[in-house]
């Protein structure tokens, strides 16, 4: 058994000296000053069949240069990215690194030219320590590891980072945000000088983002890398970025210097004419005689161990909690628990006190529905129709059903086409798999289906993750609307900006437990974060 | 009296669970370092029974038992490297190609078989670990075949490499995440395809010590089943290479609980005592289907946990 050559594909035509990557341990993560360089896309196109994902993109990303890239999803970003680093070779277009044009045929070319990623998604192998996985990621892992070598030269390495990730445990037990220092810590480790960040902080806390990438602008300011960071948070490209780049459906339409530049302006670019529904109005204190309690809520993860440790919280009618927090300290798990994905351990739920079970009966004597994330996977089938999947509700009810059982493909049919006009899903015919169409109008089918009706408790859970503007505000609209008719919402979030946009109060849940809860009167970014972080000392 | 009886059935447990435990051992391995890679190969049957029929045969016609060794492993890595090429192949389900690969390995080995049914074939000469004791029924326990001490090595060093070499250290990464190992350059079906292949290897030689060992004869009904069980075997040694000798000495004493009982003169429930094995199988399918231990430490890329 033997791969031989799988991992050292090490060639690249035309790499120029100062870039290559060598992998010896103990060398392996010094930074020496002025080792960054600067690369530049001259009209990159890429054409999938007849989509143009990217249009003549050129871009400049000079020497030591943090470099925002900006737009919204499906606007070319990831393409551009991904043709840099040779996932994609464009159909037009050259790449010029360090100013001499470079073929990168595959992602061994792009790390042979020094040019590393960090996915949003992460490529850490979980079964493995991080020690394990750092020296896995080398161009050469020795035939033979010698483990004593290799951790002394960690832990030397670690020594002089600023963050650190201990080196024996399995990836496995790591937090989101440790995983993603890990994931910067590595390219680092790998001494590659260009860093692409793909939203690199979505699953850290305010103050973890800005102590990363303040870290990067420092070593970008010294000249050892350079940083392209993917995002479309207006926040981070003001505070860290020197220059912006701005892509609108394929097409460069923008950038420059970020000190020239308003948010108004660069928000302009990236989402050009499209009418943006203007928020609703928050009519102030609803008065409604709804109430959800959570009473000692107790969820496992998967693999068996705590993730909800006893959360408790009330939510009256007309409000709208929202919880914050670092991805993977229990939200998901709540919300499963409370929608009825996930088993209650212990802790009961109670709708103006009576107790909830999560049951098809229970769902419709109390009108409780819900928006989790990742709709196509937690809320539809999809290779079902968008017709059947609007009618996963009320198809075993009149008119739809008679005698309980029978089904009125029509009343079905025509109630979808009702609905999918009232929310204007985009959708070919109501017979079409609801899998084919675009995240926006799979979030509007649920929205459809589930408030449509009279709505007395909603769970919302990341509405807008990986949706475009229009979507993202009219969803929110949709989101008050509902509070103002008098439903108590529960909204978990990843994005802060939407808790503090939507929330009458504010909780925030640390490793299970919630640890703070205020009226969003009383309170701002910073105190939030500083609890999403558990560091009241900071 | 009854320590007598008691020390006698112990001592036939021992003796077989070192026998009956090596194609066990052989084949859990080769489960192990291809499910360590992300795949499942339920085909190891097939490999089993045929590396029986090939060892048989081609000691028969040479002589050496040692060579009918070499065929058994090539015709499993052959059977392996079949398996994981068309795996390779887009929307292919390893499970499914999994069965037919036994059937294919099993018709191949009786088809081929026939001729090698009646005649007698030189066979694996056992090591006499047990001259020092005058317990004639110890002395017989401990005649150990030299495939059952090399499978241990193998489990030895394979357990060495997954953690201190790189090919180790690329099997396990692309058995843990496709993406991870694309990053890094990897290509997973490549990996897979060998990491397959050496498996079937192993398994194939587990088949020759069924033919040239123990029982030691060539017949359609050598195996009954234990390539499947191995399978389950791996589950139940959460893809340790050390664990599954211990669960493959354990499964051969289950094995050998019906002749170890009869030897003392309990032969009612005979049939029930050699089910022994099988029952061991579904009550650790059934224990590890609620073990979150074994959940976790499950390479991520199998289809069956993903």
């Amino acid at each position: 058994m033997g791969a031989t050559g799988e991992i050292a594909s090490e060639r690249a035509p035309g790499r120029t000296e100062p870039v290559r990557t060598t992998a010896a341990p103990a060398a392996a993560g010094k930074q020496p000053d002025g080792r960054a360089f600067g690369i530049e896309t001259i009209g990159m196109t890429k054409i999938f069949g007849s989509l143009n994902a990217l249009d003549d993109v050129s871009i400049t990303v000079g020497r030591g240069e943090f470099h925002a890239l900006l737009g919204e999803n499906g606007a070319g970003k990831s393409t551009l990215v991904k043709c840099i680093m040779g996932f994609y070779q464009p159909t037009r277009g050259q790449l010029l690194v360090n100013g001499k044009e470079t073929a990168i045929l595959g992602p061994g070319d792009a790390r042979a030219a020094g040019i590393g990623m960090v996915y949003q998604h992460f490529t850490l192998v979980p079964c493995l320590t991080v020690a394990e996985n750092m020296v896995v990621s080398r161009a050469s892992v020795p035939r033979v590891v010698n483990w004593r070598r290799e951790i002394e030269a960690l832990e030397d390495f670690m020594e002089r980072m600023p963050f650190r990730v201990p080196l024996h445990a399995p990836v496995s037990s790591l937090s989101a945000g440790e995983k993603q220092k890990l994931e910067i810590l590595k390219q680092l480790y790998l001494n590659l000088h260009f860093l692409i960040l793909d939203e690199p902080t979505s699953v850290l806390t305010p103050h973890e983002a800005d102590e990363v990438l303040g870290l990067m602008r420092d070593m970008a300011r010294k000249k050892q890398i350079t940083v392209l960071m993917i995002t479309h948070k207006f926040r981070e490209v003001t505070a860290f970025a020197d220059r912006v780049s701005v892509l609108r459906r394929g097409c460069y339409v923008g950038g420059g210097a970020v000190r020239d530049l308003t948010t108004d302006e660069m928000s302009r670019m990236m989402i050009g004419d499209a009418p943006v529904r203007k928020s609703v109005e928050r009519t102030h204190s609803v008065v409604s005689d709804i109430c959800l309690e959570l009473d000692g809520i107790v969820a496992d993860h998967d693999e068996g161990l705590p993730a909800v440790q006893g959360v408790d919280l009330k939510i009256r009618g007309g409000e709208i909690v929202g919880i914050a927090g670092v991805s993977g300290n229990g939200q998901a798990q709540l919300v499963e628990a409370i929608s009825g994905q996930r088993p209650l351990r212990d802790g009961r739920i109670l709708i103006n006190g009576e107790p909830f079970h999560s049951t098809r009966s229970d769902f419709d004597r109390f009108r409780v529905f819900g928006l989790p994330e990742e709709p196509l996977k937690n809320a539809t089938v999809p290779r079902m129709s968008v017709a059947e999947n609007i009618a996963f509700r009320t198809f075993d009810k009149p008119p739809t059903a008679s005698l309980g059982w029978w089904l009125s493909v029509k009343v079905m049919r025509d109630r979808a086409k009702e609905l999918i006009r009232q929310y204007r899903v985009k959708t070919p015919t109501p017979n079409t798999p609801i899998e084919y169409l675009s995240g926006g109008n799979i979030q509007r089918t649920v929205l459809a289906r589930e408030l449509s009706g009279k709505v007395r408790v909603l769970i919302v859970a990341n509405p807008c993750f990986g949706l475009d503007f229009a979507s993202v505000a009219e969803i929110r609209a949709q989101i008050i609307e509902q509070r103002n008719r008098g439903a108590a919402i529960l909204l978990v979030s990843e994005d802060l900006d939407e808790i503090l946009e939507l929330s009458d109060r504010v909780a925030v849940m640390l490793e299970g437990r919630i640890n703070y809860v205020s009226p969003i009167a009383d309170t701002d970014r910073n105190t939030i974060g500083k609890h999403m972080a558990g560091r009241l000392d900071v | 009296m009854i320590g007598e009886v008691t020390a006698t059935i112990l001592i036939a447990l021992l003796g077989g669970a070192i026998r009956v435990s090596t194609p066990f051992m052989f084949v859990a391995l080769g489960e192990t370092l291809t499910e360590k890679s992300g795949r499942i190969n339920l085909g190891l049957e097939g490999n089993l029974v045929l590396g029986a029929m090939v060892a048989y045969a081609i000691s028969f016609e040479t002589g050496w038992p040692w060579l009918g060794v070499a065929a058994a492993g090539t015709s499993g890595l052959i059977l392996g490297m079949l398996h994981g090429w068309i795996c390779s192949l887009p929307r292919v389900n390893d499970i499914a190609v999994g069965i037919a690969m036994m059937s294919l390995g099993l018709g191949l080995a009786f088809f081929f078989g026939k001729p090698y049914i009646q005649p007698a074939a030189p066979r694996l000469e056992p090591l006499a670990l047990g001259s020092w004791t005058d317990s004639p029924a110890l002395s017989k326990a401990l005649e150990v075949n030299p495939l059952f001490l090399l499978g241990i090595v193998v489990a030895v060093v394979m357990w060495w490499a997954l953690a201190n070499t790189r090919w180790g250290l690329i099997i396990r990464v692309t058995g843990g995440s496709e993406p991870a190992a694309r990053a890094m350059g990897v290509h997973p079906d490549r990996v897979r395809v060998l990491a397959t292949a050496a498996g079937g290897f192993l398994a194939g030689v587990g088949g020759a010590f069924l033919s040239l060992s123990y029982p030691g004869s060539w017949n359609e009904g050598l195996s009954s089943g234990q390539g499947l069980m191995a399978v389950v075997l791996v589950i139940f040694a959460r893809w340790n290479p050390l664990r599954c000798i211990l669960a493959a000495l354990l499964f051969g004493a289950a094995g050998a609980l019906g002749p170890a009982l009869q030897s003392v003169g309990i032969s009612q429930g005979y049939y029930f005592f050699n089910a022994a094995p099988y029952i061991l199988t579904l009550l650790i399918m059934v224990a590890s289907a609620r073990s979150n231990a074994s959940a976790r430490e499950a390479p991520g890329e199998l289809s069956i946990t993903k």
